[in-house]
């Protein structure tokens, strides 16, 4: 089970550097998003898989860690913050500066 | 903190004050106040000279850096206290010309004499201190000084290059030489100079004996302008001519003669030293005195001849210390002594000279010798000092010159019956270099002279009417000159006085308290004595040379030296180079693009990571449990890896959003396989948000365009995504197989057993988030609030008034 899904996890993760590595501002977003996802997957999967209940505390006998869920959760909402934050700076960017081509976008030469 | 202490530090306490007297004693020169306090220091000075002469040493303690064994000690012996002499002497002598030299009106006097007054003291403690450190330090303040000063007149740009060029070379050097002395107090274990010396047997067993040895000669080399690092010396003649008199024939070019010569007891003995000081010396003096024919300023005259000069000391010596090896009788040491001796001879006629030329450059305005000529009439008094500096240079009876010359000679002569260090084959190469070296220093001489105040006078070509420089103008050559000849008659002045303490500092082992060398000076050593005709030969020749002068000087041309130093053509293609290439390799590297810099990193984390899987061997893989996937999940997993894979290919951002969001939802379909509720809870909306989100923005946004790149370009992307997936899988499922024999409990079952017992929960992930570890989730609404903020301000703030952002 594991095995499968880190071979899922290192898919995501090159779809979103291929994503990354892009001209276009839009895939580059993506990517990020994408790179968040492959990062909480990865993070549940060394954990440990399924080998118990909910981490609620009742009538059974073991339970699934429950430290990788409150990382996650942690990190599901701070990638959300920052994608957020992302998305609304693409769309400034291209409001000022009329394209959304990375190469393009490039600093002045003297820099 | 002890009087002496204060003695070296004075420079410094009363530069400060100079910009005071300038700025509020504007109409008297500001040289005369600075005047009193090289005169004290060389009085305070030379009333240690009978202490000295006895052959004891002064020492006074002062701690710094204690922890570092960093000391501020000042040690005085003889050779510490000749530099000493020389320099408060001199620098007196240096700042009363001055005086003369740069006029009250248009010379900027404060800088120049805070930068003179930085210099001297540097060079005191430079040449007293007694710790390795603090002699780095001052060491690097004569570097700084010295460029201040050779920058002197910044609007010029030969001035600020001859600067940078001095700079540049000396504090690689004195870089090098602080490499060195660290090596030194790894082998020895302090900085502290006399015991270093106590342990020389210590250091030359050490393995880092030669590293050490080299990186100091570099730092001497460097300083005192020997091949190849000479090229600065005759740059740094841009700079005022009492400045050229003080620093760069008298005073900082002798520091790295200092420093060998203190480092002597150390190295010396060993093959290695022997060889990069005598050979390179001897090298140094014949390239200096062959160079300095072909110029026609006379500052690069004299430049090249302060070259030649202090290659001749330095191979003097290495020559002496042939005597670390033979033991300390008179037949060795001699060289030693002749180094030392020339080495004040060179100092008083060497002042003088650039003193003479600062003359001639003041009353005439030119230094050109095509231009000059003439000029015996008019300037008698400088003519008469020019002839008594510039035979003394070329070794002629009865001045100083002759006398340390004739010594040289012996102890080229001596150097033939060396038999250690391989000298056999090439012992014969230091007496004939040395005896062309000085046909040349001859010539040079003597066109310095003759070029100058003989033959026809051009007052067309002159921009001055040329006359007798100001009384106050002469006196400091005429007292180094008379210095000359009283050198010349009386060099017995010398010997027991100074020269015997310095050469005792050198050779340590040499004598005991009290006792003195059995080398004297003398002039005539009889018709049968080599040095003689050596000198008469230098003579001749010298003077059908000078009278040839035009028919053999196309040999430069034709040797290509008539332009400029070789040496220099190095240099500048090292320091174009160096640019060069840091523009290349930052062009190369900063890009400007998003996707290179992204691409950098992840080769580089490719790279690290896979080396280290192969270097350490841990690439596993545990088949164990994959047959307990139930067909449900591989549909999920079919579905996720397609949603995933279709995300690049896809042309419409609507259609890309939702192949993200589908990545997004599967994804909280895992946590809720999992048995993570809240994940799930979580991740269906904050899914749900940052979609609705991506469709707002991505609304304003233009259409995903295909993406028009070379195949080249892709199939790179494409190999570092796929080197990035495969890196992270290897890892991961390596990371699998070493957490099934770990050697520790997961940290969870605390959490799960005491989540109600000292929490009062049930829900254990919100515990934790909540109680357990509720700092992460009081910053994490921390980021929540600025992300919110940053969105708001993006949305509403502008600059005014900037067309772009």
């Amino acid at each position: 089970m594991e095995i499968l899904m880190v071979l899922l996890v290192g898919l995501i993760f090159t779809v979103a550097t291929y994503l990354v590595l892009t001209k276009s501002l839009l895939r580059v977003v993506l990517g990020l998003v994408l790179f968040s996802h492959g990062a909480h997957t990865l993070i549940l999967t060394m954990g440990g898989l399924g080998t118990g209940d909910a981490p609620i505390l009742g009538a059974s006998e073991t339970y699934t860690d429950p430290l990788p869920q409150a990382l996650i959760l942690t990190a599901i909402v701070i990638s959300f913050g920052v994608t957020a934050f992302l998305l609304v700076m693409a769309y400034r960017t291209y409001k000022v500066h009329k394209t959304d081509d990375l190469d393009q976008l490039r600093g002045s030469s003297d820099e | 903190m002890s009087i002496l202490h204060i003695a070296i530090l004075a420079p410094f306490i009363f530069a400060i004050f100079i910009p005071l007297f300038y700025k509020y004693l504007p109409r008297i020169h500001t040289g005369w106040f600075v005047l009193v306090l090289p005169t004290l220091l060389f009085i305070y000075l030379i009333r240690m000279l009978p202490t000295i002469s006895k052959g004891e040493v002064i020492t006074k303690q002062f701690e710094w850096v204690p922890s570092l064994g960093i000391n501020f000690n000042v040690y005085i012996d003889g050779l510490g206290l000749l530099f000493a002499l020389l320099i408060t002497g001199i620098g007196a002598l240096v700042v009363l010309y001055s005086i003369y030299y740069l006029g009250k009106k248009g010379e900027a006097l404060h800088n120049f004499y805070v930068y003179l007054l930085m210099f001297m003291g540097a060079m005191l403690g430079v040449v007293l201190s007694g710790n390795l450190m603090v002699l780095y330090v001052f060491w690097e303040l004569t570097s700084l000084a010295s460029a201040l000063l050779i920058g002197y007149w910044y609007h010029r740009k030969k001035s600020r290059d001859g600067a940078l060029k001095s700079m540049l070379v000396t504090v690689m050097g004195g870089f090098a030489m602080l490499a060195g002395f660290s090596f030194l107090y790894v082998i020895t274990g302090t900085f502290n100079i006399q015991e270093i010396i106590a342990n020389a047997d210590v250091v030359a067993a050490s393995s880092l004996f030669i590293p050490a040895m080299l990186l100091i000669l570099l730092g001497a080399f460097t300083k005192s302008a020997q091949f190849p690092f000479h090229i600065w010396l005759p740059d740094a003649m841009e700079a005022p001519t009492p400045v050229s008199a003080y620093l760069h024939s008298a005073t900082m070019v002798k520091a790295g003669i200092y420093l060998v010569a203190r480092m002597s007891p150390v190295f010396a003995g060993a093959a290695e030293w022997f060889w990069l000081v005598a050979g390179l010396g001897i090298f140094t003096l014949l390239w200096g005195s062959f160079n300095a024919v072909r110029q026609t300023d006379l500052k690069s005259i004299l430049a090249y001849s302060t070259i030649s000069q202090l290659g001749m000391i330095m191979s003097l010596l290495g020559l002496g210390s042939a005597s670390a090896y033979y033991g300390y009788e008179d037949y060795y040491v001699i060289a030693t002594y002749a180094a030392i001796f020339h080495l004040i001879n060179h100092s008083t006629f060497k002042g003088s000279l650039f003193m003479v030329v600062g003359i001639i450059d003041h009353e005439t305005g030119t230094r050109d010798i095509r231009k000059l000529g003439g000029l015996i009439t008019l300037m008698p008094i400088t003519f008469t000092l020019s002839i008594i500096g510039a035979f003394s240079m070329a070794g002629i009876y009865p001045f100083n010159g002759f006398l340390s010359k004739e010594m040289f000679f012996t102890g080229l002569l001596h150097s033939l019956d060396i038999t250690q260090f391989n000298m056999q084959s090439l012992a014969f190469l230091f007496p004939v270099i040395g005896w062309i070296a000085s046909v040349f220093t001859f010539i040079y001489s003597m066109i310095i002279v003759f070029k100058t105040f003989t033959g026809k006078y051009q007052p067309e070509k002159l921009d001055k009417k040329p006359h007798e420089a100001p009384i106050g103008m002469l006196v400091p050559p005429i007292i180094l000159a008379a210095l000359v000849v009283v050198f010349g008659f009386f060099p017995g002045l010398l010997e027991h006085t100074i020269i015997d303490p310095a050469v005792h500092a050198i050779h340590p082992a040499a004598l005991a308290a009290g006792e003195h060398f059995g080398i004297h000076i003398y002039p005539w050593h009889g018709w049968d004595a080599p040095e003689l005709w050596m000198t008469i030969g230098v003579i001749a020749l010298g003077v059908i040379m000078y009278l040839t002068l035009t028919k053999w000087q196309k040999i430069y041309e034709f040797l290509r030296l008539h332009k400029k130093d070789p040496i220099n053509y190095i240099y500048d293609y090292l320091l174009d180079g160096v640019i060069r290439f840091a523009k290349k390799v930052t062009s190369m590297q900063m890009t400007g693009l998003l996707r290179d810099y992204l691409a950098f990193m992840f080769i580089f984390v490719i790279a690290i990571v896979l080396y280290s899987v192969i270097r350490y061997d841990v690439f596993s893989i545990d088949t164990g449990n994959m047959e307990g996937i139930p067909f449900y999940f591989w549909i999920i997993a079919f579905v996720f890896a397609a949603a995933t894979i279709t995300v690049p290919f896809i042309q419409y951002r609507v259609a890309a959003i939702i192949a993200v969001g589908i990545v997004g939802y599967l994804v909280a379909l895992f946590f809720v396989i999992f048995r993570a509720p809240d994940l799930a809870l979580t991740q269906l909306l904050v899914e749900t948000v940052t979609t609705t989100l991506f469709l707002l923005c991505f609304y304003h946004l233009p259409e995903l365009r295909k993406e028009r790149s070379k195949p080249k370009f892709k199939l790179t992307n494409l190999i570092i995504a796929i080197g990035v997936g495969a890196t992270v899988t290897i890892t991961a499922l390596s990371t699998l197989v070493a957490r099934g024999h770990r050697p520790f409990e997961a940290i969870s079952e605390y959490h799960l057993e005491n989540s109600y017992k000292l929490a009062g929960g049930d829900n254990v992930v919100n515990v934790i988030l909540v109680d357990f570890r509720g700092f992460d989730t009081f910053l994490e609404i921390l980021v929540l609030g600025i992300a919110s903020l940053g969105l708001y301000s993006l949305i509403k703030f502008r600059v005014k008034g900037r067309d772009s952002i």
